[in-house]
């Protein structure tokens, strides 16, 4: 039996000592002094680290305080008059100040013109041609090297068909072929296993997106209609924009994050 | 001579059927000649209704105004002769507004953004409130501040003058609301407290259904509008229903109070027992703003165009007058602007569903405003346009564009000739109904003009807006 078991066992055989609650309760109260005592002598990283966590607590301690001293006690709420005066119609809208607005409407014709846009990972390791293709040899004596294969994660849609394997340049392997992404939504905090609909932007280059190679940062389009999202204006969404965040080719799934 | 008679000879006559507004034939269906203009059948309009003195008409073929003689009309639609032509023809107000062109006169006074101005019914006082808590009266002979009304401890949201001209209530963001009399520029007893959220909007009982003007009806943030008396300083009636902010109230003609609010819906109360009557529902946001087909004439109670004043009970029977000629046989009519993009036209005593969705705004639709003859609907929306609308059946008319800003307020000229837009981007503009086109621009303020009113008299128009000072433009 473990020691434990064994301390258990007595106490339940010959309960604990006539002067166990009383001890209990010296103890306790004697706590507090000891926390002091330690916080005060303590020295180096470790007395760092105390008096940090002692800070956070009282920080935290005198926020539910002042939270729960405000219902306890109704008082009359005396409004000052604010600057900015606005009549009752402009009252409940929000409006941004027209410096404000200015410039987020001149960030926004910038970003448009760069072709920038917001994403999770905004910069990526580039792949290199030889890290992506394998070169395969063909003909009757294996020294035409014009076939390329593929070596990353690939989507082709679902009425894909081969080329004349004669004429098909770049070899897409059925085992590299996936249809399903795990796509994390970023403030839920929940993955979901959903459809992939198509390849939208691999950043290393338009011909990858055109080949459908998924790589890491590649955004691609997920069908999301089983989450059951609807548009302000009454329409359904079954298609949104997301992320690959690892290396399929390394792992045999394709994760990503929603962009909302 | 003879060329006139060897023309219509030639067979250059129409066969016109007249009607009027509501679809009330004149006479039978007649021959006109074709070279016979606007005022030729103004002429026999007048000849046929066997009026006194010739008032002046206008005339509209399928909602198209006629301005040429009906011949050049015909050429240029490519109407068939053979066919009747009904022409639509709407009396126009007797009296004719001079559009304003110029600022007469810039008032500073206020310490801050002026948030409201009205004039009082018979046009002659004019009060305005403003973010620095003061509701301020100015004199309109001299355009000097008069007297600087103190009580108030938030920003004066809304201000509203009693039909009769005698009281002047004022409401303020900390849902109080004061009454001022305005001979002296005083304080009428204490603040009136009861909401406990800012005050939207304030309406007051018409002339014709109690005078003199006891009660009036104050919405609030805070979901409920109540009933007050102004003589026994107290709340009457409250009448709460509404979820969310109610934004607007208006007493209407027949003794029912129409409520808006955030809630998209509009209540219809009656007034001895604060009970809700029917429920409006259809739009899809905020309900911002409400007008009624006769609100104009319910502001100004008594007092028309000439400017006399009436005793006491002569009033109510004058008032009484004045509404039944603008309402006409048909019932009142309730148009509402919403932060869904559109307004519906109802006719609620007739009908709990709307009568015409009036859709085409690409904004908020901020203010609507009947023109005082009911005949035309004014909607200015944040899409910077100033949309018109025909009061009677809710088909668009024309949409007024030149704002570069959203348009906050708009206000019609006691005529309902002529409209005034007021925006964010500090101009005011005037439009002229007629021929659809921008009459005058009023440029001038600093900042943005947030409230607008035109003189029942027609002589001044009053802005005030964030730049602190009142301006008034006269013709």
């Amino acid at each position: 039996m473990p020691q434990g078991d064994y301390i258990e066992l007595h106490r339940k055989k010959h309960g604990r000592r006539l002067d166990y609650e009383e001890r209990k309760r010296k103890k306790e109260a004697r706590a507090v002094h000891k926390r002091s005592k330690q916080a005060q002598n303590s020295i180096g990283i470790k007395g760092k680290m105390i008096a940090k966590k002692n800070y956070a607590e009282k920080a935290q301690m005198k926020k539910t305080l002042k939270m729960h001293e405000e219902s306890s006690s109704r008082r009359k709420a005396d409004e000052d008059v604010q600057e900015g005066a606005v009549p009752a119609y402009l009252i409940d809208r929000e409006n941004t100040s027209r410096a404000k607005v200015l410039s987020n409407t001149i960030k926004q014709k910038r970003k448009e013109k760069a072709g920038k846009w917001e994403v999770p990972l905004p910069k990526v390791r580039p792949v290199a041609e030889d890290e992506m293709f394998r070169v395969i040899r063909s003909g009757k004596r294996k020294t035409k090297q014009w076939k390329r294969m593929v070596t990353k994660a690939t989507f082709v849609g679902p009425g894909f068909t081969r080329k004349p394997p004669k004429y098909e340049r770049f070899i897409r392997p059925s085992g590299l072929r996936f249809t399903k992404a795990h796509v994390t939504h970023p403030e839920l905090r929940c993955t979901f296993c959903l459809e992939i609909i198509g390849i939208k932007k691999n950043p290393n280059g338009p011909m990858y997106t055109s080949l459908g190679v998924m790589t890491r940062g590649t955004i691609i389009e997920v069908n999301v209609s089983e989450l059951g999202l609807v548009t302000p204006a009454g329409k359904v969404v079954w298609g949104k924009y997301a992320q690959v965040t690892n290396n399929p080719e390394n792992d045999g799934c394709i994760n990503a994050v929603l962009l909302v | 001579m003879n060329m006139e008679t060897s023309q219509a000879g030639m067979g250059n006559t129409v066969m016109c059927l007249l009607t009027d507004p509501e679809g009330t034939n004149l006479g039978s269906a007649m021959y006109i000649p074709q070279t016979a203009g606007p005022l030729q059948l103004t002429q026999l309009v007048n000849r046929f209704l066997n009026n006194e003195e010739m008032l002046p008409y206008s005339f509209y073929v399928s909602d198209e105004e006629l301005l040429v003689p009906v011949g050049t009309y015909l050429e240029k639609n490519k109407v068939s002769v053979e066919k009747v032509l009904t022409i639509v023809y709407q009396q126009q107000a007797v009296f004719r507004i001079r559009p304003v062109n110029r600022c007469s006169q810039t008032i500073a006074g206020h310490a801050e953004a002026v948030l409201c101005v009205s004039f009082s019914p018979d046009g002659k006082q004019l009060a305005s409130g403003s973010g620095d808590t003061t509701v301020r009266l100015w004199d309109l002979n001299t355009e000097t501040p008069l007297f600087t009304c103190k009580g108030h401890r938030n920003w004066v949201l809304s201000i509203a003058w009693s039909p009769d001209g005698k009281h002047l209530v004022s409401g303020s963001k900390s849902g109080e609301i004061c009454c001022w009399n305005p001979k002296k520029g005083e304080l009428d007893g204490n603040p009136l407290t009861g909401h406990k959220k800012w005050i939207t909007g304030i309406s007051w009982e018409p002339v014709h259904l109690s005078s003199p003007c006891r009660r009036f009806v104050t919405s609030s943030k805070d979901g409920d509008a109540r009933i007050w008396d102004v003589t026994l300083k107290k709340t009457l009636i409250c009448l709460s229903g509404h979820t969310l902010a109610v934004t607007c109230v208006k007493w209407g003609g027949d003794g029912i109070i129409y409520t808006g609010s955030q809630d998209c819906t509009i209540k219809m109360w009656e007034t001895t027992q604060g009970k809700l009557i029917r429920e409006l529902k259809g739009h899809g946001h905020w309900v911002n703003s409400l007008a009624l087909s006769t609100e104009y004439v319910l502001r100004t109670g008594a007092f028309d165009h000439t400017g006399r004043q009436y005793p006491p009970n002569e009033e109510m029977k004058k008032a009484l007058e004045r509404y039944n000629q603008t309402k006409g046989d048909s019932p009142e009519r309730l148009v509402s602007g919403s932060d869904d993009f559109t307004m519906f036209l109802w006719e609620p005593s007739v009908s709990k569903q709307p009568k015409k969705r009036l859709t085409g705004h690409q904004q908020l639709v901020n203010h609507v405003y009947f023109s005082p003859d009911g005949k035309w609907i004014a909607s200015a929306s944040f899409d910077r346009s100033v949309r018109l609308w025909n009061g009677v059946t809710g088909q668009f008319v024309t949409a007024f564009r030149g704002h570069v800003g959203p348009v906050y307020q708009v206000s019609w000229s006691a005529d309902s000739r002529l409209l005034l837009s007021g925006s964010k981007d500090s101009t005011l503009k005037i439009w002229e109904i007629r021929t659809k086109t921008l009459k005058q621009d009023l440029p001038g303020h600093a900042d943005e003009v947030f409230a607008v009113d035109w003189s029942p008299d027609g002589e001044k128009v009053v802005s005030g807006g964030k730049d602190k000072v009142l301006k008034l433009w006269k013709g």
